[in-house]
């Protein structure tokens, strides 16, 4: 039982990880309708960001905000040069163009960082395990993780829908060429809003540095699993990724968990211990399958909003 | 019918001495004559590389007739690379060794994903379709990691090619390379045949405008989900073929970044025309070990010019070819 509860944070903390970088994916897709690959690179630039200025600075609080900084302007930036042709084109051309840029990234960091993976040295206070409920304890990193994730989520909640710019984020993604003719610089808005993804996916990136290896590619597999998030929450909105998230967080991890146990109930050992791996890992996908039978259009649809 | 607004219907045949037509028959008499190249000067490597060439082109063609004829972006295109490799490592390590077994099985295993995945995620179109493509691929990856009989992460030596009864012996390099080449001859043509047959104009109505196409009685998801499987089917082979090549088998082969590179292929060749994917492979596989050559970061100029053909250039090489360009 504590195991499961272990597991369940554990789950929950991958699913507000998930959820950052599905709701920079989902607000870049839902205003410019623009499918982003390069997205995980901004989420490995923010690591390897982190690291540097940790390693420069000391101070890992400092390396975190100026690595969010860093992504934020390193998102703006290639909106700008290379995202900004690509806008009212064919999904094709995204999928082309944006692959290449990550195939660019992935090399980039090779030449500036080294093909060696980095660390980032957590604060000693924040190594320790806190003790949640008697008898449970549990690492304090994780828990800040969650605290702090839920804490940006609120922040782009009120964002989004209690300020000037939300607004014009909102009215953006339900008609362009009207927020352009009321005057408002669109051209502008695409940059803030690809900036503000960006920043997203840096900030988890830093926060997913310390328990991970900063390495290449890292920001790929979790960009898919960030895709499936999507699907199932319904693209273009954010409160189905937050939902999504968190399901396909607690899923993935309690699935691989216990799933590998609960065969050994019910089938031989070696057959178990042969299926176990494989099926777990297997769990999200057969989610997402279920939900398109049933719901194509994701839990909660864009229109719906 | 539909024919003004497809520009892929109206692409006259052209004459014969057109400067397309001119460029791909070269590059077919250059195709067929490696081997005898190879065997003149010894070197081998020109014969492998362009083997592998072959193979991935039987990819990127089966990719075409969905992508380019049908206008679904599958972004899991090699998870059937990785199916059919996989069954013929499979067979091969549980003592199957004959071709006239394990290439039946690859074309009908990846024929039965195909039916699965396409029956799932053809009930989506647009972005959702190409993220769930490449979702199931992404599945299919991990299984395969998973299993642990079968090498796991690290893959699975296959220590005897296909067998075919002593007449086909697949361990003679020139041999093998007409193989592929006479497989992918076959595809082009099964391809030809397919989109310009009743089956095809309607696949090709169902991508100018499905609406239409069911408003005058096509039954449009069964149609392109067959459309599906023959592309799987086809894919499916390929990964056999290539399995036989490397003699090895790994995720590696499914790895998501291997759809893209059979997305750059068939967008680089030009989408929508029969010669395009295999000129699409050509270009790419040697513009990557031209550049892994030249400098010790290839994908960083790679990269830059795959962003560069998706702003700039329309129709892909075999566009160019015809003097088509973006306006």
């Amino acid at each position: 039982m504590l195991y499961f509860i272990e597991q369940c944070l554990n789950g929950a903390q991958l699913g507000m990880l998930l959820f950052l970088l599905a709701a920079g994916l989902t607000l870049v897709f839902g205003i410019m309708d623009l499918v982003n690959l390069a997205h995980g690179s901004l989420y490995m630039l923010g690591a390897y960001f982190a690291a540097t200025f940790a390693a420069l600075t000391g101070s890992f609080v400092l390396a975190l905000v100026l690595a969010v900084v860093g992504s934020f302007i390193a998102g703006m930036v290639l909106e700008v040069v290379a995202i900004r042709p690509l806008y009212g084109r064919d999904h094709l051309d995204h999928v082309l163009g944006t692959f290449g840029l990550l195939l660019f990234f992935n090399e980039l960091v090779r030449l500036v960082w080294g093909p060696a993976g980095m660390t980032l040295a957590l604060p000693p206070e924040m190594l320790t395990a806190v003790q949640i409920i008697p008898g449970i304890h549990y690492p304090a990193y994780r828990l800040v993780i969650i605290l702090a994730t839920l804490a940006v989520a609120a922040l782009l909640y009120a964002v989004v829908m209690r300020t000037r710019l939300g607004m014009l984020i909102r009215a953006g993604a339900s008609n362009r060429e009207m927020v352009g003719a009321l005057g408002i610089n669109i051209k502008l808005l695409y940059t803030l809003v690809f900036g503000l993804g960006a920043a997203l996916a840096g900030f988890a990136g830093v926060m997913q540095a310390p328990i991970l290896t900063v390495q290449i590619g890292m920001g790929e597999n979790i960009l898919i699993l960030a895709f499936v998030v999507i699907i199932i929450g319904g693209i273009g909105s954010i409160r189905g990724a937050f939902v999504a998230a968190i399901i396909v967080g607690l899923i993935d991890t309690v699935g691989r968990a216990f799933l590998p146990d609960v065969l050994h109930l019910t089938l031989s050992t070696n057959a178990a211990q042969t299926l176990g791996p494989a099926l777990s890992s297997m769990s999200i996908y057969m989610l997402m399958a279920a939900i398109l039978v049933f719901r194509p259009e994701g839990l909660f649809p864009a229109a719906s909003r | 019918m539909s024919a003004s607004l497809d520009p892929s219907l109206n692409a006259a045949p052209g004459s014969v001495l057109s400067a397309r037509n001119a460029f791909t028959v070269a590059l077919l008499a250059i195709i067929a004559l490696f081997p005898v190249y190879s065997t003149l000067t010894g070197d081998t490597f020109v014969l492998t590389l362009f083997t592998r060439v072959l193979i991935l082109a039987i990819g990127a063609v089966s990719l075409n007739l969905i992508m380019g004829y049908g206008g679904m972006v599958s972004f899991g295109h090699a998870a059937y690379l990785g199916i059919g490799g996989y069954a013929v490592g499979i067979l091969a390590k549980e003592g199957i060794d004959t071709g006239l077994v394990q290439w039946p099985v690859a074309i009908a295993v990846s024929a039965l994903y195909a039916l699965v995945v396409g029956a799932l995620s053809l009930r989506t179109r647009g972005v959702y379709f190409i993220m769930i493509t490449l979702a199931f691929a992404q599945m299919i990856y991990y299984v395969a990691i998973g299993l642990d009989r079968y090498g796991g992460d690290d893959g699975l030596t296959i220590y005897k090619r296909s067998q075919f009864g002593g007449v086909i012996d697949l361990n003679n390099k020139t041999l093998f390379y007409y193989l592929c080449f006479a497989l992918l001859l076959a595809s082009i043509y099964l391809i030809s045949r397919l989109v310009n047959s009743r089956f095809g104009l309607v696949i090709r109505g169902v991508r100018s405008n499905e609406r239409r196409m069911s408003a005058i009685g096509f039954p449009a998801f069964r149609y392109k989900l067959v459309c599906f499987v023959i592309a799987g089917a086809m894919c499916g082979l390929a990964g056999a073929l290539l399995a036989n090549h490397t003699n090895f088998i790994s995720p590696a082969m499914m790895h998501w970044t291997r759809s893209g590179d059979l997305i750059v292929m068939v967008v680089l060749g030009g989408l929508g025309s029969l010669f395009g994917p295999l000129i699409g492979a050509v270009t790419f596989l040697l513009l990557e070990e031209g550049l892994s050559r030249l400098t010790e970061y290839p994908d960083l100029i790679l990269g830059p010019v795959l962003l560069l053909v998706a702003i700039y250039v329309h129709g892909g090489i075999e566009g160019l070819l015809q003097g088509r360009r973006r306006g």
